[in-house]
């Protein structure tokens, strides 16, 4: 008897495995919008995407990773409908048309006790390299320098070490991190510690009492207004990218990534959204 | 013998049920293997150059310093464990008041259940900046070796006491009437007789401490590095895989599914291991 009771449990629980293989194969049909490109613009394309997919019910929209050449040349063989690109379109590239979804800013971060208040270029790239090791080679403390670098692959690296003109390998770390937020409990936790993060992450910190501040770079204070304004030098667009403008559901797509309904969704991607 | 309907349905569903999830294991192998196997065709000796640094996206991967991150971070964690936790095991069954046992099994329990975010916060939050005073930046093989040893600590000192308890009483007994004491009962009986059940228990938790992640990544400065000392950062493989994982492609991708795969099979060698040990007799 007792056997009778634990037996509805088995087959039941197999059947739902074996279907939760299954179904995700049974939808692939409808209307399909394919978006590939740039890994830093794909996690915002796929929240994005998500909620289009929601409002538009039949719509499928799958984004897929492979760096901004793989979103350039798929947007122009029409291998894919939407290439994601991280950076300006060059003079070059005029057959193709760029939307705008969000702009990515960096700021250089230090411990708000540093008494260092401004870095020259040529100061970061010395401090980066291992050239530089003590704060006071640079007007601060006697106190060494920790350098807090990204993990290989991350868009923030990849913006740094292409402003500064440096290859990874040239980079001297003692503290190589992950997301935004380790990088800015490891710069709070540790005085001489000099980062890098997304300027959006940095501001909601500092909001909340993190003892952290920002540095201006070329004079230009880091925020999210300067980004949006085009004045601060260390920010990139994130762009969305077709062979001669957008049509049909590619376009919808568009104006949607640029519509006042997705800025949370690029706040909670510390990107600054385009307008107000 | 008699086989009811039901019986013989529940022998299904458990089988079927059984299949399922070793099947899964299978397959996880297999698909690790099969995303592995580009970086392997490169030739897999690349991956075990000590000469090389590990820059995948400039064609350069050598993880030699990563696997010895692993490895020592476990290692240092099973030394502090280790005494912690058979002495503790030591206390709990022969000298502790049942007052004061019961709360000390339930905190182990607790500490065992805590998440590893929770731990590798901690360790961001108060160990590095603690050992940055004494050395900065204090993210170090230091860091990782003391969270990873409060991490395993309830592993070692469970399965010490059941080591413990699993030797004979008359074997006590006997040294007892000899006239020994405590300590000498402890240090020459016991523990020579639980040596079988103690290796398992502390390669159990070698293997965890092998296979954490978060609060690794989050302590140990994460620079791929042979360290000099225990105030140098280093990257375990686990580390590594995490922290590039979300942006890797081609070769690189590959490249990470490879030490994935690396680990795999420490991991189950160890595993084997304590097995063989734990049922050697």
């Amino acid at each position: 008897m007792f056997y009778r009771n634990l037996l509805p449990l088995g087959l039941p629980s197999v059947l739902a495995l074996v279907l939760a293989f299954v179904t995700p194969f049974a939808y692939a049909t409808g209307n399909k919008l394919s978006l590939t490109g740039s890994s830093t613009v794909a996690p915002l394309a796929l929240e994005i995407a998500k909620r289009f997919e929601e409002k538009n019910r039949g719509v499928r929209v799958d984004v897929q990773t492979g760096g901004s050449g793989r979103g350039l040349a798929d947007a122009r063989s029409g291998a894919a409908d939407l290439g994601l690109v991280s950076r300006a379109l060059k003079a070059d590239e005029g057959d193709l048309q760029a939307y705008t979804i969000a702009l990515d800013g960096i700021a250089i971060v230090l411990h708000k006790s540093n008494p260092v208040k401004v870095l020259s270029n040529a100061q970061i790239v010395g401090i980066y390299t291992g050239k530089i090791q003590n704060w006071k080679e640079v007007g601060g403390r006697d106190q060494k320098i920790t350098v807090v670098n990204k993990a290989e692959g991350r868009s923030t690296l990849e913006l740094f070490a292409q402003y500064f003109g440096l290859k990874n390998s040239e980079i001297k770390a003692q503290v190589v991190i992950g997301d935004n937020q380790q990088g800015i409990k490891t710069v709070a936790g540790n005085s001489g510690a000099i980062g890098y993060v997304s300027i959006g992450s940095a501001e909601f910190e500092i909001d909340n009492k993190v003892p952290i501040q920002m540095l201006p770079m070329n004079g230009v204070v880091p925020s999210t207004e300067s980004v949006r304004a085009g004045q601060f030098p260390l920010s990139r667009p994130l762009n969305l990218v077709s062979k001669g403008p957008a049509t049909g559901s590619a376009k919808q797509f568009a104006d949607y990534a640029r519509s006042p309904e997705v800025y949370d969704l690029v706040k909670e991607q510390y990107f600054v959204p385009v307008g107000r | 013998m008699f086989q009811s309907g039901a019986d013989k349905g529940l022998r299904l569903g458990t089988l079927a049920l059984a299949l399922l999830s070793t099947s899964v294991l299978g397959l996880i192998v297999l698909f690790v293997w099969l995303e592995a196997l580009p970086a392997m065709q490169q030739g897999p000796w690349g991956f075990f150059d000590i000469t090389e640094p590990w820059f995948p996206l400039e064609g350069k991967r050598g993880m030699v310093p990563m696997l010895l991150g692993s490895v020592l971070c476990a290692l240092g964690a099973v030394v502090i464990a280790l005494p912690l936790g058979v002495a503790s095991a030591l206390f709990a069954l022969y000298y502790g008041h049942a007052g004061l046992v019961r709360p000390y099994r339930w905190m182990l329990g607790l500490l065992a259940g805590i998440p590893s975010v929770v731990f590798g916060f901690w360790g961001l939050t108060v160990l590095v900046p603690l050992i940055g005073q004494v050395q900065p930046p204090g993210a170090s093989l230091l860091a990782g070796v003391l969270i990873l040893s409060i991490m395993i600590l309830p592993t070692v000192a469970l399965t010490a006491e059941a080591a413990f308890k699993a030797v004979p009483l008359a074997t006590l007994q006997g040294a007892h009437a000899l006239g020994l004491n405590k300590l000498r009962i402890a240090l020459q009986v016991l523990i020579p007789a639980a040596r079988k059940g103690l290796i398992a228990g502390v390669i159990l938790a070698a293997t965890r401490a092998l296979g954490e992640t978060m609060a690794v990544l989050m302590v140990t400065g994460n620079v791929v590095e042979v360290p000099s000392s225990l105030f140098d950062p280093v990257r375990t493989l686990t580390a590594n895989i995490a922290l590039e994982m979300a942006y890797a492609t081609g070769a690189h991708r590959s490249s990470l599914f490879f030490s994935g795969l690396v680990l795999t099979l420490l991991v189950a060698m160890l595993a084997l291991y304590a097995h063989k040990q734990e049922h050697a007799r």
